[in-house]
């Protein structure tokens, strides 16, 4: 909503500058949002008139005038096509900057001398669709008795002035009307109010119930009709007070009539509705809904097709109006139009708020109907507009007037305990301070006993419905600023920290520390993404949870796997040259479920690709499968996760986006919680990530259940560690997993730790073998070991090995 | 005897003084104490000396090899303070050249933004809780008292799933679970972070976005309560010499409810572009819990009462950093994630 400073004065006393009364709006809760000066930087543009014009001598299309600023005679060389003789015009003189940035120079055009510039609205950043069709292409030219010669051009135009945008909460629609938000300052100031005149001078001859009938179909989306009819009346433009006011509302002046009803629902926040009365079938007005495939040309020349449940204002014929919303164009008033047929009616807000989204028009006047408007007022409103349109029209308002009212307005009248506003707010305010309160906000209030306060709500004010709504009241006008600061009482919640919350702390940290970086992508993603990583029809991850009305189809469904995220990123910074690429994300994703929600499982992702520099001192190392591998096993161990596996992984039929021979599925105890895996190279080519990467995505509930987050102390061995050395060559098809699990099978409790520290094959290993090495320790809990002992149990190990998978010593 | 001894010092002390390294005075050592060794020798021809001579001599032999062997051990000691300077001085290094490289990863700037959050409201007895991000329309709107065709629902245009289940457009509905689960108990202090969902993309906008929500009930929980609890977590987050105003505004959970605006932590409140000259940034939203939300979630608002507050966390995150950019924080480009 754009409230006029000066428009306000004419209802409200005001002493106090537009910035501060924003101000003090804004800290009532009534946000404004910006002031705007209307003159901006216009400066030194004067009306002057224009007494000359002569041809230029050396150039067709510029004339030389003539014209009086009054101070000064100037001449002036212009090329604008409607200058004319007598002509009222914005001069623009030396020295002046315009909003569009031009300086005023004197200067010589073909030779002959200009001292200053004749404007066009566009020059002086007005919007020139509120200006005659001439005068867009041209400059201003003012109607005579409009301008003085010598003014400052912003009084002329009504730009010495400010605007304040109002952002308006929902509860307060009431303050889409200039009279209210005068009444919220009064009450804000304590500065006199003054409401306009309503009185209305009704003419002799027929009456408005012989001329005209008004009949309500459906009471319960049109609770109010008003109509009056006015009578011989010439259409032209309206006068420029009323003109510049709308200007500064936002609202484009088109004729007497069209602009007091927009002046109306500006100032009372009535919407009207003016129709060319002699166009209505029979003279009737009938509010029903329309009829399936009905149709009605608005007025904005659009012919719309209606379903059945429109509300609509018709004649006897025909549907003339979707109400509230929009007229049609064959009611509408004309150039021709004499007669005049005023509706004031109130609508039901969210069957406006429906019709307005299905045609998709949205206006000041549904906007109003939407949030709710003062259903008292409808008539006073059709009083107040019907007399303007008699006067700036040379009309007569017919005598009396159509009032259908099925669903009255009844006052509500609100209880308020001030024991309980100052429990609530934690004040002291007495009771009759709050009375005192409540009467500046235009309530009647009424002590029924100690304490007890009956409030009656001004009808405007629909948000007012009950004891709390009237706290805030108090609140508000007391001052929020004014309530003093404390802490809350009482017991602190003794909710432990969930072993969730604590998971993720550590899965986080723990990533971090492995290098990786936090990353966070959208929960949406595009069902094409699957396509890119080869996930095939029928595949789990192509059950998405789908999104009715995406921004994009991009965003069109939830995700299932946090992979197209984790490679999307990947690419994109490879794109950008970054060629280290390690990050993590955690977060949610969607699978579909019998229940009413869908299944919302924590996701822990990783992908790594290119390699990581270790500066002068070591070569860089490959950020590859097994590096990621390290990373998950490092995350697991720090978990104290014991039971530990990892194994080869069915691609594509599980794991569809993965190099068939480096993809494994994380096995903990027997349970599989997710994979790690080199992504396919078509994936990774359909991504546009031209190296190699890893992933891996596990499941953050699946996890919870294998680890212990509470570790527990074990006493420090207190005998010494023996190591020794085995090496081995073995076929390439024996696996390092098997390997392991015979070494701690036969290695038993005394074996404490293995660590293979090569893997080779080459020249000294024939083809198809390959040599392991590892480090063993021994140790024991209650002596230290004898050479002898570990020598026994190292052999057997050893012998073991070379027996089950004929193993060769190396 | 005696003079025999008197020369071996003399030789030994001046043989020892001339020693340049620590092999020349090992052989020293083995020259004079060895099993061969001349004073060795000496001493053991002892058994020849009268009665009389024997403790005389003996007690000279015995100061003698005192003598040569302590000055023995402050030669070695010289000497092998001199090897170990010259080891030193050989291992001088290039300091200036760089450390190996270690690759720490980083936590996300928005979360560090909310852990930071997180912990303020842990100190002052608040536990964290959360909800599911697609939700039922009634925990969402109609049980935060927004009943189907409110005009408030049009603030947040949502993204649907089908007529009764959204992308959830505020963390708000984890109030009413929370309030839900609990039971009529007291007291409930939660927060609930998360991340919630709007139908808005545009340079100020992301459709997805984080939010904290903030909810305490109890006995005689008042609006100052809720003014001191915010005080204190501007002041810890932004910083002590903030300043917080509370201004009216409209949610209709909440009754009153508040816009809350934090005195600039660019300028201080004296205006600049980062506050639009106003001196003052709004960070959230709150108010005192609706009597009708406590009804709908079993609770007596006669009883008990409470406030609710909800925050965004890329706006603070923003200011915190002065990130000037949406977009970057969704993007994941490395050269900005490693700022942070
Ligand atoms: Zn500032």
């Amino acid at each position: 909503m754009r409230v006029s400073y000066n428009w306000l004065k004419e209802y409200v006393e005001l002493d106090i500058s537009p910035q501060e009364l924003a101000h003090k709006l804004t800290m009532a809760g009534i946000e404004v949002d910006s002031v705007e000066y209307l003159g901006e930087g216009i400066d030194n543009v004067v009306i002057g008139q224009i007494i000359d014009v002569v041809d230029h001598p050396n150039a067709d299309k510029l004339v030389i005038c003539k014209v009086d600023i009054g101070t000064d005679v100037l001449q002036i060389v212009t090329g604008a096509p409607n200058v004319v003789k007598d002509g009222k015009v914005a001069v623009a003189i030396i020295g002046c900057h315009l909003p569009n940035g031009v300086k005023i120079k004197k200067a010589k055009l073909r030779g002959e001398v200009s001292q200053g510039m004749m404007c066009s609205a566009q020059e002086l950043g007005l919007d020139p669709k509120n200006f005659s069709e001439e005068q867009q292409t041209g400059i201003i030219i003012f109607q005579n008795d409009a301008a003085v010669v010598g003014d400052d051009v912003k009084k002329t135009l009504g730009l010495d002035n400010y605007v304040l945008e109002l952002g308006l909460t929902p509860n307060r629609a009431d303050c889409m009307s200039m009279v209210n938000v005068a009444k919220e300052i009064a009450a804000l100031t304590g500065g006199e109010f003054r409401l306009p005149s309503m009185a209305i001078e009704e003419t002799e001859g027929q009456s408005v119930s012989r001329l005209a009938d008004v009949q309500i179909v459906e009471e319960d989306l049109c609770h109010r009709y008003v109509a009056r009819v006015i009578r011989n009346i010439s259409i032209g433009p309206s006068p420029l007070w009323m003109q510049q006011h709308l200007k500064a509302s936002g609202v484009r002046p088109i004729n007497n009539v069209v602009d007091v009803t927009n002046f109306i629902m500006m100032e009372l926040g009535q919407p009207l509705h003016a129709f060319d009365y002699d166009k209505l079938a029979d003279n009737r007005i009938v509010v029903r809904k329309s009829v399936q495939g009905e149709k009605i040309t608005t007025i904005d020349e659009e012919e719309r097709e209606l379903d059945k449940d429109t509300l609509v204002i018709a004649d006897a014929e025909k549907a003339v109006a979707i109400a509230g919303v929009m007229g049609g164009f064959d009611s509408e008033v004309t150039e021709e139009t004499t007669n005049i047929l005023l509706e004031s009616a109130y609508f039901q807000g969210e069957s406006i708020r429906r019709t307005a989204k299905k045609v998709g028009l949205r206006s000041e006047s549904s906007a109003r109907f939407e949030k709710g408007i003062d259903k008292a007022q409808s008539a006073a409103a059709a009083d107040r507009a019907a007399q303007l349109i008699a006067e700036l029209g040379g009309g007569q308002v017919a005598p009396g007037v159509i009032d259908v009212y099925p669903k009255p307005w009844e006052q509500p009248v609100i209880t308020m305990r001030s024991e309980r506003v100052n429990k609530l707010l934690g004040t002291s305010i007495s009771c009759d301070d709050m009375k005192v309160l409540l009467r500046r906000l235009w309530m009647e209030v009424e002590e029924v006993e100690t304490g007890v306060l009956k409030a009656k709500v001004p009808s405007y004010r629909n948000d007012l419905t009950s004891e709390i709504d009237l706290v805030e009241e108090i609140a508000r006008l007391y001052g929020y600023g004014n309530i003093d600061t404390t802490m809350p009482k009482g017991e602190p919640s003794a909710e432990p920290i969930t072993p969730e919350e604590i998971l993720k702390t550590k899965v986080t940290k723990g990533l971090i520390s492995c290098g990786l970086n936090e990353m966070i992508s959208y929960s949406f993603i595009s069902p094409k993404a699957m396509d890119k990583l080869l996930v095939t029809e029928g595949h789990p991850w192509r059950t998405y949870v789908e999104i009715q009305n995406p921004l994009t189809e991009e965003q069109g469904v939830m995700r299932t796997s946090l992979l197209p995220g984790l490679l999307e990123t990947a690419a994109k910074n490879f794109k950008r040259r970054q060629l280290n690429l390690q990050f993590f994300e955690i977060g949610r994703v969607f699978l579909l479920s019998e229940d009413r929600l869908p299944d919302e499982r924590v996701k822990i992702g990783a992908i790594v690709s290119g390699e990581q520099f270790n500066g002068w001192v070591q070569k860089s190392t490959p950020l590859d499968f097994f590096h990621l591998k390290g990373i998950v096993e490092s995350l697991l161990q720090q978990l104290d996760v014991e039971d530990v596996e990892f194994k080869a992984a069915a691609v594509p039929e599980d794991y569809p986006s993965l190099h068939p021979g480096r993809a494994a599925e994380v096995i903990l105890s027997g349970e599989c919680i997710g994979y790690i895996g080199e992504v396919h190279p078509q994936a990774l080519s359909n991504v546009g990530l031209q190296q190699r990467a890893t992933v891996m995505e596990l499941d953050g509930r699946l996890l919870l259940e294998h680890v212990n987050l509470v570790p527990s102390y074990v006493n420090l061995p207190k005998f010494p560690v023996v190591s020794r050395d085995l090496a081995i060559v073995v076929e390439d098809a024996v696996s390092a997993d098997a390997i392991d699990e015979l070494i701690r099978e036969v290695g038993g409790e005394l074996l404490k730790g293995i660590t293979l520290f090569d893997v080779y094959k080459g020249t000294q290993i024939s083809e198809g073998y390959r040599s392991l090495a590892y480090s063993m320790t021994y140790q024991a809990l209650d002596r230290t070991l004898t050479d002898d002992e570990v020598s026994q149990l190292h052999d057997k190990i050893q012998d073991s090995l070379l027996e089950k998978f004929r193993a060769k010593v190396r | 005897m005696r003079d025999k001894l008197q020369e071996i010092k003399a030789t030994a002390l001046d043989e020892l003084s001339k020693a340049v390294n620590l092999d020349q005075l090992e052989s020293l050592r083995i020259k004079y104490f060895g099993k061969k060794g001349e004073l060795t020798q000496v001493l053991r021809g002892m058994g020849k000396l009268s009665p009389e001579e024997r403790p005389l001599i003996g007690q000279l032999a015995n100061q003698i090899r005192d003598q040569i062997e302590e000055q023995l051990q402050v030669k070695r000691q010289d000497l092998e303070k001199v090897v170990q300077t010259k080891r030193l001085e050989e291992e001088r290094i290039d300091i200036t050249l760089p450390g190996r490289d270690f690759n720490l990863g980083t936590r996300h700037p928005l979360y560090q933004i909310l852990d930071e959050i997180i912990d303020i409201f842990r100190g002052l007895g608040f536990s964290v809780v959360e909800g599911p991000e697609i939700e039922l329309d009634y925990y969402n709107f109609e049980a935060l008292n927004l009943p189907k065709d409110h005009p408030a629902r049009d603030m947040q245009d949502s993204f649907y799933i089908t007529e009764e289940v959204l992308l959830r457009t505020h963390t708000s509905p984890v109030q009413i679970r929370t309030m839900e689960r609990k039971n009529s108990q007291l007291p409930i202090r939660i927060i609930a972070p998360g991340k919630v969902y709007r139908r808005d993309d545009d340079a100020t906008h992301s459709p997805m976005f984080h939010q904290v929500e903030g909810l305490l009930v109890d006995k005689h929980v008042t609006f100052g309560d809720l003014k001191g609890t915010l005080l204190t977590f501007a002041r810890q987050i932004f910083g002590q010499d903030r300043k917080i105003r509370l201004r009216p505004s409209y949610f209709p959970f909440t009754e009153p409810s508040a816009e809350v605006d934090v005195s600039c932590i660019n300028c201080g409140g004296s205006g600049c572009r980062v506050c639009s000259h106003t001196g003052w940034l709004e960070i959230l939203g709150s108010g005192l819990v609706h009597p009708r939300v406590l009804e709908m979630a079993g609770y007596d608002p006669e009883e008990v009462s409470g406030f609710a507050f909800g925050m965004g966390v890329e706006r603070i995150t923003m200011l915190k950093y002065g990130i000037d950019d949406l977009r970057l924080l969704f993007d994941n480009d490395l050269r900005f994630l490693q700022q942070f």
